[in-house]
């Protein structure tokens, strides 16, 4: 059994965490436990409810959107130090996608009911934790914009 | 009355001349992305450093310029071109047997001495692997000399990912780490989903001493360099290769400057450091 200690140890070197209050992390993780996926094992589903986030230690995670009777859509893949899941933050809690580990991958999962509740109770946290995962949020917007703007097309130069 | 030659009009000087290249191999890389392999008739060009380019003449079209992306097993001088205009169009449906003209090499290089002792990222998007690859190669030929190695590779799809063997080959090796990104997947895919940029925090490297060689669609570029100084490696070793529009690629037409800078001569290599900020001026 992975202790607290550890868990807080390896969310700091996670992009969401890093540089967290030790008394704020050490809480976070009591949240925390350390979770195992097999490759091609299902994590989350879209529509499910999204009690829990995680913080990749190892491996590497698809989101995907599924499509009727046809191959699911890949949309980003999520590796090491990267977070998974903001849907626990906001209403209606439920997961926006599929994910799926793409080979053996380990984590830190982290109870986001519980979270969400003490971020209620403690105002100070809750807007630290709501300015990180903004940040992350603002850095996979940009990501995904850069996505869109098909920069390798034909009628661009390289 | 005597009249006086112009200086300016007088024939090119030898290095001006194309020199007769003779096309030994065409391989098709992608649907509009060849590989010529050339071979001098007379006597060749001098050895282009990594990163460097050549003027191309496809007789009776054209000019362009095109970094060299290699060397053949037998000693061919490697040029990646994509379809994208008259010029490449008629390049990239040259035959073997052909008769190209070469001037050059030209320009700035990616400076791989300067990197020894130094981990190494190498960031590549599109076609932007080919005037890499060079500069991946001597890294890999002289691999004690380096410290770690990583290369990150996007594009657009895996269909669209250029020396598709030879990265395999790279990947292969446990002295190098090979990361694939692509905007949009197909089934099968085990890479990464995501623009290049994003690979740059998982690269196994100490950015704070690393040196980063990137090159790609400009947008790309921008990008990947402010992700990397983001991590902390200084502007002055992150480098970038620019394309602008080169016509005489000596410095004399204009046609490429940058604002202070020749593309052709000063670049196409330049440090972040000296250009990063006109990489963000739109009317550049």
């Amino acid at each position: 059994m992975i202790k607290l200690q550890e868990i807080a140890e390896l969310l700091t070197e996670t992009e969401v965490f890093d540089g967290l209050d030790p008394a704020d992390l050490e809480f976070i993780a009591g949240c925390g436990t350390n979770v195992a996926f097999r490759a091609g094992e299902s994590i989350a589903r879209e529509g499910a409810p999204a009690e829990h986030f995680y913080v990749i230690r190892a491996g590497k995670v698809a989101l995907e959107v599924a499509v009727p009777q046809a191959e699911a859509l890949e949309i980003e893949t999520l590796g090491p130090g990267e977070v998974l899941g903001w849907s626990w933050l906001f209403p209606p809690y439920r997961w926006a996608f599929d994910v799926r580990a793409v080979e053996q991958t380990r984590a830190v999962s982290l109870d986001g009911t519980c979270l969400r509740g003490k971020c209620a109770d403690d105002t100070r946290l809750g807007f630290e934790l709501m300015q990180r995962f903004a940040r992350v949020m603002t850095a996979r917007l940009q990501a995904t914009r850069l996505q869109l703007l098909d920069v390798y097309g034909r009628d661009r130069a390289s | 009355m005597t009249v006086q030659a112009d200086p300016g009009l007088t024939a090119p000087t030898p290095s001006l001349a194309p020199r007769r290249y003779r096309v030994t191999e065409v391989y098709e890389e992608l649907a509009d992305t060849t590989t010529l392999a050339v071979r001098p008739v007379d006597e060749a060009l001098d050895d282009p450093q990594p990163g460097q380019f050549h003027m191309m003449w496809a007789p009776g079209v054209g000019e362009v310029p095109i970094s060299v992306s290699g060397r053949s097993e037998t000693g061919d001088l490697l040029h990646t071109v994509r379809t994208v205009g008259v010029v490449t169009g008629a390049l990239g449906s040259t035959e073997p047997g052909a008769m190209l003209g070469l001037r050059g090499p030209y320009g700035s290089d990616w400076a791989v001495e300067s990197a020894a002792g130094h981990d190494v990222i190498v960031v590549a998007g599109g076609l932007g692997l080919a005037p890499l690859r060079p500069a991946i190669r001597s890294f890999l030929a002289d691999r004690d000399r380096f410290g770690s190695i990583a290369v990150l590779v996007g594009a657009r799809s895996p269909d669209d990912l250029l020396f598709g063997p030879e990265l395999d080959q790279w990947a292969a090796r446990n002295d190098v780490d090979v990361r694939l990104t692509v905007d949009v997947a197909s089934p099968g895919w085990q890479g990464d989903v995501g623009v290049v940029p994003r690979l740059v925090a998982r690269a196994p490297v100490d950015f704070s001493e690393a040196v980063a060689l990137v090159c790609g669609p400009e947008i790309m570029m921008r990008f990947t360099a402010d992700a990397l100084v983001d991590r902390g490696v200084d502007t002055t070793r992150v480098r970038v290769s620019l394309e602008r529009n080169m016509h005489c690629a000596i410095g004399h037409c204009g046609h490429c400057q940058f604002g202070p800078v020749f593309v052709c001569t000063d670049g196409p290599v330049l440090e972040y450091a000296a250009v990063g900020r006109g990489m963000k001026v739109r009317e550049l």
